[in-house]
């Protein structure tokens, strides 16, 4: 059970990763696939990740990490064979992040029309990549040991290519089903009405590329159809199939917060399909308790993260709720900011005095004394610092 | 590579642990005080802050597939070890993005107070994230919390591997100061561009004063903790000290020599003081110093890159300390800033020295190390990729880091030049 934990983390994040960060994505393709004169509609896809795309990103940071201390043996492999796609990945990430801030600073035009093409490229580049890794893996074509595995055809065959089309296919996704139901939050009828019928073009189109994908994996990957066809496998697919299927009416119904939830039901339900058709394994002849690492470990990689989670789904809801109720949408009026004048205290000389004092003491011990001494001293001259800093600090005569 | 990305990242993260610090702070002095200054300096770098943290985002997801990429078996034998470190500062990363977010979108959306509160995580978040990856740092220089058998790491204890290390607080506490150096006179040099263009009101002396004060407190105070973390690597990594100085043989009352280069077992063209090292790393006048001898020729370091990064850091370290206590003598003494155009030469140059020394600090740590990736247990060569190709990934990598680089810098230009609103700039000029 133990040495199954961690994964339960990873696919957790996976899925966060796929219906958050892939919803960013989905904005960026949007972005490149628009008309010239659609600016509304660009502003609106760049201004909706805005507070979110960093903290999203995150999740496959939390991914890589936890993967490489739980299960170290199975990621140097991956990581050693698929090398090529991960580095693809990373350099749509780059640009991606790039062209993000850049993108604020330029004055609309020429100039920020190309930042937003390279920002749309880059949104198509990532999630493709990806996909061709998870595909790699779920075919089973990273064998166990460093670069063991071919390169080139380890990813760049049918199934991988396949998902690399999906993931970026069902980022555009939700992505439209997302942005429709901003828009309506922030009240803008034409913009609800254009991402409507490109939400329902979307989801269409994804629908349609999860059917042929499977065709590829019946034809490609046997181990994989088979779990996907038996037991949970099954169920997963068909929950998938039928939050889809939902989104598609909400949508139809104009119910798009609703339609928000069933779309990533629909992703998350297809990703926890591919980590139960692939188990026990996670390459081939390498099962998930054959690559964990140590008992020590594995507790510490759980106390970690569920400490982390402890501190990280407060801050997550908060973030979430601050944008999701518009609180950080352009239009909101801003508060009254003004503070009261209050006078200062005229203590600087005293806390000089102090600094100074900390600073000669502190350095005599630091120097002079070993372990508890020592660490006085250290504790002694970062106080001088802070004691030091304030009277320092402030508005200077000219 | 991965010392490119590093170099590359290393700023970035001295902007993550320092500069939260300093907004707070401006935002801080704001509520106090009602002074619109230090809420338009607030404003405006949490702006730089943020656009910083997005590049710093793209790195650290570089750095973080390397090493599976390029260390395949380092993070296929160790994983289990230091990974854990990594996986709490991804926690720290998480808080700090989602902060950081709220703190900079929040600007008149939060009410004052709650908008200084939802910028401490990001405070917090910087300190803990470092503390995590220097304690893997620290880790592979002293490695401990498991044992070796048959070629893989078996009972691993991962806590105490990373937080139960004595090399940790020193290495922790000397980067974190150094943090505060970089971004104190980077920040500070920008505004002493401002007081050479003559363009030098209220708002520029406010947003000069506190990178300053900060720079010039923590210069004196590192070299000092500089001095504790030279006698904890005189203890447990007595080749690295003897390479950072240069020392073939084991010595009593071992010299010191200042610039020259390392040939034949000896510093030559250097400046000797005799007895020094001793003193500085024994605190005794005869203290014995091992030198490079007590290990084979091949468990060296390589000895001129190492003394000479060493001698940069410190070399730069002690021209600051002195401009510092230079300052804080005129700004106390005379209650003004400096008024002469060479020091504010000297600030604006401070700013990259500081990186440079940072760098050079960095590179005496890590090659003072090999060619041990983890010291004594795994050589760097075991530790490679098998991969082919590496070379076109690095001419690819150095193209998209200038790219990087040249996009931050037009950024930051762009927002400099952002005009100051009109109802501030009166009060300002006033």
């Amino acid at each position: 059970m133990l040495e199954h934990l961690p994964l339960f983390f990873i696919i957790a994040g996976l899925i966060a990763y796929a219906v958050l960060a892939g919803a960013d994505f989905g904005a960026g393709i949007w972005i490149l696939v628009s008309r010239r004169t659609d600016t509304e509609l660009r502003d609106h896809a760049r201004h909706s990740m805005g507070p979110v795309w960093e903290a999203n990103h995150v999740w496959l940071i939390f991914i890589v990490v936890v993967s490489w201390t739980a299960y170290p043996e199975a990621l140097s492999s991956i990581t050693s064979t698929l090398a090529v796609p991960l580095a693809l990945a990373l350099i749509g990430i780059v640009l991606r992040g790039t062209a993000y801030a850049l993108r604020a600073q330029a004055q609309d035009g020429e100039l920020a029309l190309k930042i937003e093409r390279a920002f749309g490229v880059s949104s198509v580049l990532t999630p493709f990549a990806l996909g061709t890794v998870v595909g790699g893996i779920a075919s089973g074509r990273v064998p166990v040991g460093n670069a063991a595995g071919n390169l080139i055809t380890s990813w760049a065959n049918p199934i991988g290519i396949t998902i690399g089309v999906l993931s970026v296919a069902t980022s555009w996704y939700l992505a439209s089903v997302y942005l429709t139901a901003d828009a309506e939050r922030g009240g803008a009828p034409s913009l609800v009405h254009a991402f409507r019928v490109r939400a329902i073009a979307a989801g269409s189109a994804a629908g349609i590329l999860a059917l042929i994908a499977l065709v590829v994996v019946h034809a490609d990957a046997h181990r994989l159809w088979h779990g996907l066809t038996h037991g949970a496998g099954i169920a997963a697919l068909a929950l998938s199939g039928l939050a889809g299927l939902t989104t598609l009416a909400l949508v139809l119904a104009r119910r798009y917060e609703p339609a928000r939830v069933a779309s990533a039901l629909a992703v998350a339900a297809v990703v926890s399909g591919w980590a139960v058709a692939q188990s026990p394994y996670l390459l081939p002849g390498l099962t998930v308790g054959q690559a964990a690492a140590g008992r020590q470990t594995l507790v510490a990689v759980v106390i970690a993260v569920l400490a982390g989670a402890v501190i990280l789904v407060p801050s997550l809801a908060l973030l979430f709720t601050l944008t999701l109720r518009g609180r950080f949408d352009a239009h909101t009026p801003s508060i009254d900011s003004t503070v009261v004048h209050a006078t200062e205290s005229p203590q600087a000389v005293v806390r000089i005095v102090a600094a100074f004092t900390a600073l000669v003491i502190g350095a005599g011990c630091t120097v002079l004394l070993d372990s508890w001494g020592l660490a006085l001293g250290v504790v002694l001259l970062i106080a001088a610092i802070l004691l030091g800093f304030e009277p320092l600090a402030r508005v200077p005569e000219s | 590579m991965q010392a490119l990305s590093l170099t590359v990242h290393l700023p970035l993260v001295c902007f993550g642990i320092a500069f939260p610090s300093l907004v707070l702070f401006a935002e801080w002095r704001y509520l106090r005080t009602g002074d619109q200054t230090y809420r338009l300096i607030a404003q405006r770098w949490s702006k730089v802050m943020l656009t910083l943290f997005a590049v710093g985002v793209v790195t650290g997801t570089i750095l973080s597939f390397e090493f599976g990429i390029l260390w395949p078996n380092f993070v296929g034998t160790f994983g289990s070890v230091f990974g854990l470190g990594f996986a709490l500062e991804g926690f720290s990363f998480f808080v700090e993005a989602i902060f950081i977010a709220i703190y900079v979108y929040g600007w008149d959306r939060l009410k004052p107070r709650t908008h200084w509160l939802t910028g401490a995580p990001v405070v917090l978040a910087g300190i803990t994230g470092s503390t995590f990856v220097i304690a893997v740092n620290a880790w592979m220089n002293h490695p401990g919390g498991f044992r070796m058998s048959h070629g893989k790491a078996v009972d691993v204890h991962p806590w105490t591997a990373l937080f139960g290390n004595s090399f940790l607080w020193q290495e922790l506490v000397h980067m974190y100061l150094a943090a505060y150096i970089v971004v104190g006179f980077l920040v500070a040099g920008w505004y002493a561009v401002c007081f050479l263009r003559g363009r030098f009101g209220r708002y520029e002396r406010t947003a000069l004063a506190i990178p300053l004060a900060i720079a010039t407190l923590v210069s004196p105070v590192e070299v000092v903790v500089g001095d504790w973390a030279a006698r904890v690597v005189a203890v447990s990594q007595p080749v690295k000290l003897a390479a950072m100085e240069g020392l073939a043989h084991t010595t009593k009352g071992a010299p010191e020599h200042l610039l020259g280069f390392y040939e034949d077992g000896r510093v030559k063209y250097g400046i000797e003081i005799p007895h020094l090292l001793s003193l500085l790393a024994d605190h005794s006048w005869n203290g014995e110093i091992k030198g490079l001898d007590t290990v084979p020729a091949n468990d060296r370091p390589p000895v001129n890159v190492e003394r000479f990064s060493f001698q940069t850091m410190v070399g730069i370290g002690t021209m600051f300390a002195l401009l510092a206590v230079g300052y804080i003598f005129v700004r106390l003494r005379l209650r003004r800033l400096p008024r002469s155009r060479w020091f504010y030469w000297a600030i604006i140059l401070a700013g990259p020295l500081a990186l440079v020394a940072a760098i050079a600090g960095w590179i005496t740590t890590e090659v003072g190390r090999q060619p041990w990736i983890v010291y004594g247990v795994m050589r760097t060569s075991q530790a490679v990729t098998g991969a082919k190709d590496i070379p076109i990934g690095y001419g690819t990598l150095v193209l998209v880091y200038v790219a990087l680089g040249a996009a931050v810098a037009w950024v930051l230009h762009r927002l400099s030049l952002s005009p100051l609103p009109n109802d501030v700039s009166q009060v300002v000029n006033a």
